[in-house]
């Protein structure tokens, strides 16, 4: 088997004396989709920080070939890393189309032709952002921001894009959108690695998972096996929540 | 106090007034872009004055050796940090490429008497060694503690300022000194006589600012220096490094003070120690924006240029007093009118 795309070892992140993170490991392979899933406050999106570079850490990353400590968030994004981070981090001030070109700004080099046609695949996958092109970023709706945050990460054409919470306040029918996107893109040979509060969703379109609670990696599996581990399945996807709920009625 | 003393003093207003918002637009471009109050943007200025009025006079030009010193101490500072990030060191050809480029130019401006070159030759070449000169002091300067405090930035600029001063009185002596005007005459409308300096000011940074305008609106560079003021995270997360947008806003601050100082010098005698005072001015304009807008910062900047004209008119002892006691009653407007909160982050 080759290596994988991205091989996370021994992570560990502190915030002063606090570790909220202690030795995670993990893996992504070319073309999967791996979930993290776990609690508030377990230390999900301080690992796709650290990964990215957001943060420093202690540990190995090794992306693509490259095998580093603490990388610089430059070197991520030049190998092909794209993080939507939690709080989105969009260009508050700044047009939908204008976002979208600077998303794209490590190929600032590229006609602007080819630009352009970048942006028109995205727009056929963001239908709903090229209505709202012109609209500066601050005034879309909470949804429309999470498009755009999703769609600014894929102008930077990356080989692996982590979403932190992807769905966080969407419409139920909205969400089945964002996930049929994120299939898709799959389908384009992007791997991605996803946090989600929404564990049963990321655990239907995964191919791995793994559960953090407390800073590490309780559990890990394919997701069709942790989707049917009777701890997951008290802790993240609410059917003991329901059964005492049917028993005390 | 008739007609024709109120245009002229308008005329002297608007003419400072110009200078001041060219200064605030800068002073606005770098605090958003790195959050650092460039207090020696007016080195810029008088720096660029003093260089033309050597050349002219025929005295020496010694503000390569300055740009020489701090483009060698960039390459030291970059071969550190390559040695502490990759394990040995190695230098890097930018590095190598700022040196050289100091160096020639230090050897043209000694050797070469620049006196009977024209002014726009001496305008050029004095811009060839002053935005380098910004984009090496923030490498040397700020780039190390670009993550700090803003008020560890603000005591360093604070520091930067009173060396550069320093400097200047070396480099340039403490007399003062004028340019001659770029063009003879002026242009006559109606009874108003418009002085050619005036003009050239006017026009000059009229221009500027559209050239302003056009490269952040239109030019992608531009929209990236945009977005690193706007969210830092983000900017960095498709890739705009900021250290390159903290180095193209002090090279742009560069680019905008040593213009000042070209077109001021015909107008007002410039000491090695003047810039602070004409950029505080611009500061204030910039106060006035409330450090985010650029066309209210430059409004106040124009309105700074009619108050501090027309106080010299009125009360000239008084007149730096007035014109910053001015800031008071905007500082209380804008305390009373401030709504607090700030978006995410
Ligand atoms: N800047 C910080 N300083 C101190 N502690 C922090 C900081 N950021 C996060 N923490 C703490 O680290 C822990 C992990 O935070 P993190 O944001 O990674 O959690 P999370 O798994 O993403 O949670 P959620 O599901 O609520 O987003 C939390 O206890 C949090 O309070
Ligand atoms: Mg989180």
């Amino acid at each position: 088997m080759s290596a994988p795309l991205l091989e996370v070892s021994d992570l560990c992140v502190s915030y002063g004396k606090i570790e909220a993170l202690s030795n995670a490991s993990l893996r992504v392979g070319e073309g999967q989709i791996v979930t993290v899933i776990g609690p508030n406050g377990a230390g999900k999106t301080t690992l796709l920080s650290a990964i990215m570079g957001v943060l420093p850490s202690r540990g190995r990353i090794r992306f693509h070939g490259h095998d580093q400590q603490s990388p610089a968030i430059q070197d991520m994004v030049a190998r092909g890393m794209s993080l939507v981070p939690e709080k989105r981090a969009l260009f508050a001030t700044m047009s939908v189309e204008d976002n979208l070109r600077l998303g794209g700004f490590r190929f600032h080099s590229r006609s602007r032709r080819e630009q352009d046609a970048a942006m028109e695949g995205l727009y056929a996958l963001f239908p709903r952002l090229k209505e709202r092109r012109g609209q500066m970023a601050a005034t879309l709706s909470g949804g429309e921001r999470q498009m755009l945050a999703l769609a600014r990460a894929l102008m930077g054409g990356p080989k692996l894009l982590m979403l932190d919470e992807p769905s966080l306040g969407l419409a139920p029918l909205i969400v089945r959108e964002v996930f049929r996107i994120i299939a898709e893109l799959r389908r384009k040979g992007v791997s991605i690695l996803l946090i989600e509060q929404n564990a049963w969703a990321a655990l239907r379109v995964a191919d791995y998972a793994y559960v953090l609670e407390l800073g590490r990696i309780a559990m890990e599996g394919p997701a069709s096996e942790l989707a049917h581990d009777p701890r997951v399945v008290a802790a993240y996807l609410g059917m003991a929540g329901k059964h005492q709920e049917m028993l005390a009625s | 106090m008739n007609f024709q003393i109120v245009m002229l003093l308008g005329q002297d207003g608007l003419t400072n007034g110009a200078i001041y918002a060219l200064l605030a637009l800068s002073i606005l471009l770098v605090f958003t872009v790195t959050r650092i109050l460039l207090i020696p943007q007016g080195e810029f200025v008088a720096f660029a004055a003093l260089t033309m009025a050597a050349m002219q006079g025929g005295t020496p030009v010694r503000l390569g050796w300055l740009l020489l010193a701090l483009a060698a101490a960039a390459m030291v500072m970059d071969i550190h940090a390559t040695w502490r990030r990759d394990g040995r060191p190695a230098v890097r050809r930018g590095s190598v490429l700022g040196v050289g480029y100091a160096a020639a130019l230090t050897v043209l401006t000694t050797l070469v008497p620049l006196g009977d070159a024209g002014v726009a030759v001496q305008a050029l070449v004095t811009m060839a060694l002053i935005v380098p000169l910004g984009l090496a002091l923030y490498r040397v300067f700020y780039q190390p503690i670009a993550a700090a405090h803003p008020l560890v930035l603000l005591i360093v600029s604070i520091a930067v300022h009173v060396v550069l001063v320093g400097v200047g009185l070396l480099m340039f002596g403490p007399e003062g000194a004028r340019t001659e005007p770029f063009s003879d005459g002026g242009l006559r409308l109606g009874m108003v006589m418009l002085n050619s300096q005036t003009l050239w000011v006017v026009a000059v940074s009229l221009g500027l600012i559209l050239g302003l305008y056009l490269f952040f609106e239109r030019s992608l560079y531009g929209k990236a220096l945009r977005a690193a003021a706007v969210n830092r995270l983000g900017a960095e997360l498709v890739g705009i490094s900021p250290e390159l947008a903290g180095k193209a806003s002090f090279a742009l601050a560069a680019l905008i003070g040593s213009l000042s100082g070209i077109l001021i010098a015909p107008i007002t005698t410039i000491y090695y120690d003047s810039g602070f005072i004409i950029s505080l001015k611009g500061f204030v304009g910039a106060i006035i924006g409330g450090l985010a807008s650029y066309p209210v910062a430059a409004l106040g900047a124009l309105l700074i240029g009619q108050a501090e004209s027309f106080s010299t008119f009125w009360a000239s002892s008084y007149k730096e007093v007035i014109v910053f006691t001015l800031i008071l009653p905007v500082l209380v407007w804008r305390s009373l009118s401030h709504h607090g909160a700030e978006d995410e982050e």
